[in-house]
């Protein structure tokens, strides 16, 4: 893991803490960035306050709260790139982000493109993945359609050291951004966080947990109950659990590595199994992999519905789910043997 | 800006542009029906006027964001034709080495920021130039062109309130062709009036009629006078008349025939050119001067156009990313 350190005081922050401390340390480095969103300012300080103590510290001009127009704050943040600023915009719910579809695919990943090359476009959009209390409008994993855009990178981080590191990169970064978070670790998931000015690369994934029988591939708030069946399974299965940290630009290299050894490979996230993230990451290892692997590449995402309101309905893989999923993979007969007690 | 007659080379700039934008324009659609052009086209006949005019108004300084129906557009900004040409023909000496379009076009240089071929998209754009410029405490103005057709989108009515929130040094001109591709302004707004219902935004809005170059320029140009004095945003609707179909080739047998002849009969390079020599602001010599040069500049940039060479592969993957290393490729 490469990280560009500065900084040596570090401090308890939870994932919230870590991303208002990326906002003020960018805010701080760089005049040119911005914040755009709804209920940015104080004293609220965004609704998850994210952004708290932050339009007092760098002023209203640069923090600034918006009306409730997902596709004008995005689109906004497109033409305020144009002119030279760095731009981050928080939608809120991720769901949100069908408001601003236009702006970050036909505008914002494209506009580098279209122009060739003249008008980049690096924006940053942040937005989060809600809970299922609120209903299948504010809790969807919509990551696979933002990989399905050339021009886009795509982060995921499921930690604070991460949230923070990653999104100093994001936003410094010249190209378009979509930075996911998860309401679920918002306040529950707290770590060690330099206090200053630090990055984490875009596209190298962690290695958070080494193990020899089965290499589990995960990102996002999924990397908790992952680490946790990995740990339940401890003296059972050995599993090396690999936080992927950005989806675009995809680290296959470290997959490939691990389940080169593991020749076993699952890959566990919050959106839907059918068309997931899993599926990209599963033929990547496949196509590298073929007739090395003990058996082809397993996945486990969410269920194909929208999210349920029930918490009796399970859709998103839990720990449980998980271990049961990585026994089954543990337990499969390897590829062209034909089972020996049927 | 007063409401004075322009200097002379001004004026001689607006009817070169405005003959060469027509004139591109009418050589573009008789390529295309050839079948040597392959490019999607949306005319601006009917637009040269308000175009020119934005030409004079607007400084080098100023930034502009268009929409799919943009040659006006684009020369108003002062972009060689053959640039624009070359990219219609998706050749590597367009403006985005063929990588755009016609509905793409670009040239940060000039200050053609964006071209979008989403309907509204540009506005939420403009806004965001706008805040860039007002943050940079320059004396930079955004103009926004939109047909009248983008007056009905969500984008268009979320940019009017936050430009207008914000006071931000944007103008939005309307090029109020009378038609939303292929239905009539009255058939799909309940107040045709867009000025009047935009002024409800709290800014400054004023109609224009958008085939007399004059009165569109003083218009336009109180318009980036406000926004340079911080007064805010302004909504300019130019009223002009699309006088041909929505796009290049499409059919349009149903625009009402008597109201085609009355935008005929004022076709703004025409007219213009019996305004300016009436009034004595330029003589017969040299608007005929201006006429062999048009045509000249227009032949030369078609011809550039078909020998620009097409774009390599390796174009393919450039400008996706700022960098291609670790994205993928396929």
């Amino acid at each position: 893991m490469t990280t560009l350190e500065s900084s040596t005081d570090t401090t308890q922050m939870t994932i919230v803490a870590a991303i208002q401390s990326a906002l003020d340390v960018a805010l701080g480095l760089d005049e040119r960035v911005l914040i755009l969103g709804e209920d940015i300012a104080d004293p609220i300080g965004g609704v998850m306050k994210a952004t708290k103590g932050l339009s007092t510290k760098h002023g209203l001009d640069r923090v600034r709260a918006t009306p409730i127009v997902e596709q004008t704050i995005v689109g906004t943040a497109v033409g305020a790139a144009l002119g030279g600023y760095r731009p981050v915009a928080e939608i809120m719910f991720m769901d949100f982000l069908c408001q601003a579809m236009d702006q970050i695919i036909n505008h914002a990943a494209k506009s580098r493109y279209m122009s060739g090359g003249h008008s980049p476009a690096p924006i940053v959009v942040r937005a989060m993945i809600g809970d299922s209390k609120f209903g299948a409008q504010h809790s969807q994993a919509l990551e696979s359609w933002f990989m399905h855009t050339p021009g886009l990178k795509v982060v995921m981080p499921s930690n604070p050291y991460d949230t923070k590191g990653l999104l100093l990169s994001a936003i410094f970064d010249d190209d378009p951004v979509i930075f996911i978070e998860n309401m679920g670790m918002s306040y529950s998931i707290k770590g060690e966080v330099p206090t200053g000015d630090y990055r984490v690369p875009l596209g190298e994934a962690s290695v958070l947990r080494e193990g020899s029988d089965i290499t589990l591939i995960t990102y996002g708030a999924e990397v908790h109950p992952s680490m946790a069946a990995a740990q339940s399974l401890e003296g059972e299965i050995d599993v090396e659990v690999i936080d992927l940290r950005s989806l675009v630009p995809l680290d296959i290299s470290t997959c490939v590595a691990s389940a080169s050894r593991t020749k076993r490979a699952i890959i566990v996230h919050g959106s839907t199994e059918f068309c997931g993230p899993g599926a990209e990451v599963a033929t990547q290892l496949n196509d590298q992999l073929f007739g090395t692997l003990d058996v082809p590449v397993a996945r486990l995402g969410a269920t194909y519905s929208p999210v349920p309101f029930s918490q009796q309905l399970h859709s998103i893989p839990t720990e449980a789910s998980i271990v049961a999923a990585i026994r089954s993979l543990r337990q499969r007969d390897t590829v062209g043997q034909s089972p020996m007690n049927v | 800006m007063t409401n004075t007659v322009p200097d002379r080379p001004a004026l001689e700039w607006m009817y070169s542009t405005m003959l060469l934008a027509k004139m591109a324009d009418e050589r573009a659609a008789l390529e295309a029906r050839k079948g040597l052009l392959q490019a999607a086209l949306y005319p601006v006949r009917g637009l040269e006027a308000v175009c020119a005019a934005m030409g004079v108004a607007m400084t080098d300084q100023d930034q502009m964001v268009s929409s799919y129906r943009n040659l006006g557009d684009a020369l108003s900004r002062r972009i060689p034709l053959r640039t624009i040409i070359a990219e219609a023909y998706g050749r590597m000496g367009g403006t985005s080495k063929g990588k755009g379009g016609t509905m793409h076009l670009t040239d940060t240089e000039r200050g053609l920021v964006a071209t979008t071929g989403i309907v509204g998209a540009g506005m939420p754009i403009a806004v965001g130039l706008g805040l860039a410029a007002q943050l940079d405490k320059s004396n930079r103005a955004v103009v926004v062109t939109f047909g009248d057709g983008a007056t009905s989108i969500g984008s268009a009515h979320e940019s009017f309130n936050l430009a207008a929130l914000w006071k931000l040094p944007v103008v939005f001109v309307c090029q109020n062709n009378q038609w939303g591709e292929h239905t009539p302004l009255a058939g799909y707004a309940a107040n045709p009036n867009l000025a009047e219902r935009t002024a409800a935004y709290g800014m400054a809005a004023e109609a224009v009629d958008g085939f007399d170059p004059m009165a569109t320029l003083h218009t336009i140009g109180r318009a980036l006078d406000r926004a340079r004095a911080g007064d805010g945003p302004s909504f300019v609707e130019c009223r002009s008349y699309r006088l041909t179909g929505h796009s290049g080739l499409s059919d349009y047998s149903y625009v009402p025939k008597e109201e085609l002849a009355a935008a005929l009969e004022r076709d703004p390079a025409p007219t213009f050119r019996t305004w300016l020599e009436q009034n004595g602001h330029v003589d017969s010599a040299t608007l005929q001067n201006i006429e062999h040069a048009a045509e000249a500049t227009v032949d030369e940039a078609f011809a550039f156009a078909q020998e620009s060479p097409h774009p390599s592969q390796d174009e393919l993957l450039l400008d996706v990313y700022a960098s291609p290393e670790g994205v993928p490729t396929r």
